[in-house]
């Protein structure tokens, strides 16, 4: 059970006036960032051609401004519209989660895009990029479908009547 | 200073602005792999702010590809292998617990060893991969 749940229609519909927004705001910052320019992010990973350092600023300034916001926040008690704060709960390094970054940085190295990048730019029609978020999101099912690999499904799941949801190492 | 690195340091504020804004009202990390992956079977419970989520950043896509095109580069790849690369995507960042938004920035802004660990990897294996391939397919 959530706060929305609680606290009726006027914060669900926050809920999703606020998620909307920050979605939006995630995007703008993409498109202004260059994240969304694959000859960009190939120029930024290639660092045997004419690198283009200009990429390691987006990651510096995020990291800047959520690192303070992040943490001025957890001294609430809770967010604005939930009973509680969903982090990541796993600490230990394990080999899914090495392997699959690293296949994961093959394939941004390859396209040039991730999947934040991905998706706006697929918004706006292109076609190659279209091509990329459908074959990003056939991986996503066929990694959900290995059993062996398929991630914990606790996002966002409380256990009947309880007020505790792990998020089972889920980072991104 | 280039113009591009100001751009980039904006742009990346503004990423950390969005993601910090989701934290503050929903308590969530804003990584994009796993907001995308929960919309996916088996689904998550629940999805309407990860519904919503996703429609912000679609539809600044939308806007933005009207708007600017130049801010959406060309793919520099042929579309077979964007197809590939987009496959390695897509399981890696599920199989990794992350992408670059939820180890790269939340993670490593929280100081986690998992997402240092990813971040390192991933940045490796990108690097190497973008510098054997470089212009040539």
């Amino acid at each position: 059970m959530t706060a929305v749940a609680t606290c009726g229609r006027r914060c669900a519909m926050m809920s999703i006036v606020l998620a909307a927004a920050s979605g939006a705001l995630f995007g703008v910052g993409l498109l202004i960032s260059g994240m969304t320019q694959p000859a960009k992010v190939v120029g930024f990973l290639d660092v045997t051609g004419a690198w283009d350092p200009s990429l390691a600023f987006v990651i510096g300034g995020a990291i800047t401004v959520y690192s303070v916001l992040f943490r001025l926040t957890g001294r609430r008690s809770d967010p604005w519209l939930d009973l509680k704060f969903h982090l990541p709960t796993r600490n230990d390094v394990d080999l899914s989660l090495i392997a699959g970054a690293a296949v994961f940085g093959i394939g941004w190295g390859l396209g040039g895009l991730c999947p934040g990048p991905g998706l706006v730019a697929a918004a706006s029609g292109s076609l190659p990029t279209l091509a990329f978020v459908a074959a990003m999101i056939v991986g996503m099912l066929v990694q959900h479908r290995t059993p062996a690999l398929a991630p914990d499904h606790h996002f966002g799941r409380s256990p009947p009547g309880g007020a505790v949801s792990r998020v089972a190492g889920g980072a991104g | 200073m280039p113009s591009s690195w100001l751009f980039a340091l904006v742009g990346g504020a503004l990423i950390g602005a969005a993601g910090s804004l989701l934290f503050l009202t929903h308590g969530r990390i804003a990584g994009i792999s796993g907001v995308l992956g929960s919309l996916l079977p088996p689904v998550a419970r629940d999805r309407g702010w990860r519904i919503a989520f996703m429609g912000g950043l679609l539809a600044v896509g939308l806007i933005g590809g009207l708007v600017s095109p130049t801010m959406i580069g060309a793919s520099v790849r042929s579309l077979p292998i964007v197809i590939v690369a987009g496959l390695l995507v897509g399981f890696g960042t599920r199989m990794g617990s992350g992408c670059t938004s939820g180890h790269g920035v939340c993670g490593l802004s929280r100081l986690s060893v998992r997402s240092l660990v990813a971040v390192a990897t991933f940045m490796t294996t990108g690097a190497v991969t973008a510098s054997l391939v470089g212009g040539a397919l």
